[in-house]
């Protein structure tokens, strides 16, 4: 791990809520702020309706803040579209297909995410000298998707996909990874590996991520910093290794107490 | 009944540009773009427009084209930048290109046996027949279509009907690539509906109603031509169906059904072949327990690390 302690995205002041003027509205962040360093894992935990996806999609550009800036390695990036972000950022959703696509080969699908934030031009897609390059990150993977180049990403497990999907994800070594549950989709076992492999390619690659997850243990296991939101405010950062899964349950209790009481 | 087939035939390769145009919407975008109704006659109409102005067939054919893809820009425009729902989108270019046909030369029928047409050229390029000249035409924009598609725009385009988040996370935006896809499935449609004006002699009104059933039928017909095979091609496929659907049709109006019939007859071909892919999954247990295998399959390799 890096120590160089350099932020890599500044939250400022954002504020979001959700159907404005409306009798039900909800004000899901009010000047809410927060830095995530580069090179480290940061895992978002909380309960439903917390502001946790809300959060991501605002980084991820496919929902845009009230107010307030986001700034991405010394970039303002508040105002870039969704496409114009993802070619600093990869994402990887809980929904295996929204990371790929199903009808392409991985070959076809690797290539795709190997041309991220370049041109896409005439010419042709499929480069046979890429091909060893592509085998070697699926190698990585140890689930044998190297001899599946030609198999279409529909027939693959959905743990196969997603692991497919980091590595297209990742690929073109993002300054920025979001981790939206990617494993709350797969059955606990799948999800234990994809989240080894996880772990071992953001390491790998030094990619600083943001994970969100409902499932504590994971979150303390595989990230460096814990941070517990609460309706749009945090109530917990700390470092992953100074959190007990027992403390974040009790968190978590009281404010459900506090909730129904 | 020779005389039959090579009718058929002929149509048959007209509407096989037809078919890979809607190939590209229906199969590729995942879109039912009804516009292709009102692009097929506009095709015919500007053809008119332009060889009565005395402009050569093949110019006049290719402008066309042009003015199709510019109908496929004006429906992708309603839906991407108006957000009008691609189907009613599709609805109402086709509703204003009734119109704009009628503008076009005035008339809701025009005769073109008095101008030279496309088929004239079969002695300058020493080709056989109207047919010779025809399948040139089919193979060039199958082959221009196939090698599309292998480009890196060409499976953008792909992508974005299988799943538009993919794209932009690519840095891409999806609506752009939307855009392409209906003017060049716009500009094939009327193409097609130029050499089917030069081909009968005539360019009429009515010459786009329910052609997007037959477009349909040719690609359902094309999908069932060994059905799990990945080797034969989309537009191959569009290509047999359509060849396939108007043999079929021409057969069986030899065989004494009334021409007027044979809309109706389309629609239950499209009707039947989409229920019995939506059906035949579950009626066939057998044919599927296959793919099952290899989904499980795939679980083992995980379960083993």
């Amino acid at each position: 791990m890096g120590k160089e302690e350099r932020d890599m995205l500044k939250i400022r002041n954002l504020s979001k809520s959700f159907n404005k003027d409306m009798d039900n509205q909800i004000n899901v962040f009010n000047d809410f702020n927060l830095d995530i360093e580069a090179n480290r894992c940061t895992a978002i935990i909380g309960p439903n309706g917390c502001g946790k996806s809300t959060l991501l999609n605002i980084i991820g550009g496919n929902v845009k803040a009230d107010e307030g800036q986001i700034i991405l390695k010394d970039k303002d990036i508040t105002n870039f579209k969704e496409e114009q972000r993802s070619i600093y950022m990869g994402r990887v959703y809980q929904d295996p297909s929204m990371g790929v696509s199903p009808s392409l080969t991985i070959l076809e699908n690797m290539s795709l995410a190997d041309k991220k934030g370049e041109r896409f031009t005439l010419r042709r897609l499929i480069r046979k000298k890429n091909v060893n390059r592509y085998i070697d990150l699926l190698k990585d993977l140890d689930l044998g998707l190297e001899d599946k180049l030609d198999t279409k990403v529909k027939f693959l497990s959905g743990g196969q996909r997603q692991s497919l999907s980091l590595i297209m994800a990742a690929m073109k070594y993002p300054d920025l990874l979001l981790l939206d549950e990617h494993t709350a989709a797969l059955d606990p076992k799948t999800s234990n590996v994809v989240m080894k492999k996880t772990k071992e390619l953001i390491e790998k690659y030094s990619i600083t991520t943001i994970m969100i997850s409902h499932n504590m243990r994971d979150a303390i296991e595989y990230s460096d910093r814990i941070i517990m939101l609460d309706r749009g405010q945090i109530i917990l950062d700390k470092p992953s290794k100074s959190v007990t899964e027992e403390e974040l349950i009790t968190i978590y209790r009281t404010k459900l107490d506090e909730a129904i009481a | 009944m020779n005389a039959l087939i090579v009718t058929s035939l002929e149509q048959g390769l007209i509407f096989a540009i037809l078919a890979m145009g809607v190939f590209l919407t229906y199969k590729i975008l995942d879109i039912a773009d009804l516009s292709v109704e009102g692009t097929f006659p506009l095709g015919a109409f500007i053809f008119a427009k332009f060889i009565s102005t005395g402009l050569n067939p093949i110019i006049s054919t290719l402008v066309a084209f042009c003015f199709g893809a510019l109908a496929g820009l004006l429906t992708s425009t309603l839906f991407t930048k108006l957000r009008i729902k691609p189907l009613l989108a599709g609805i109402l270019t086709m509703t204003i290109l009734y119109s704009a046909n009628l503008k076009v030369n005035g008339k809701a029928n025009i005769p073109l046996f008095s101008y030279s047409s496309i088929f004239d050229y079969t002695s300058v390029l020493k080709l056989g027949s109207s047919i010779a000249i025809l399948i040139t035409i089919v193979l060039f924009m199958k082959i221009v279509l196939d090698l599309f598609l292998k480009t890196e725009a060409g499976y953008l385009l792909i992508a974005t009907g299988d799943n538009e988040s993919l794209v932009r996370s690519l840095g891409e935006n999806s609506s752009k690539y939307k855009v392409i896809g209906l003017m060049m499935a716009n500009g094939l449609v009327a193409l097609s509906g130029a050499l089917m004006a030069q081909y009968q002699g005539f360019a009429d009104i009515t010459m786009g109603s329910s052609i997007i059933v037959t477009a349909l039928a040719s690609i359902i017909i094309g999908d069932t031509i060994r059905k799990n095979s990945d080797g034969i091609k989309g537009t191959t496929r569009a290509i047999l169906g359509a060849i396939i659907y108007r043999i079929i049709g021409g057969i069986a109006i030899d065989l004494g059904l009334e021409p007027s019939d044979l809309k109706a007859v389309s629609a239950i071909i499209v009707i039947v072949f989409i229920s019995y892919n939506n059906f035949a999954v579950d009626l066939f247990g057998l044919k599927n327990g296959k793919g099952r295998k290899r989904y499980a399959e795939n679980k083992k390799s995980i379960e083993e690390f």
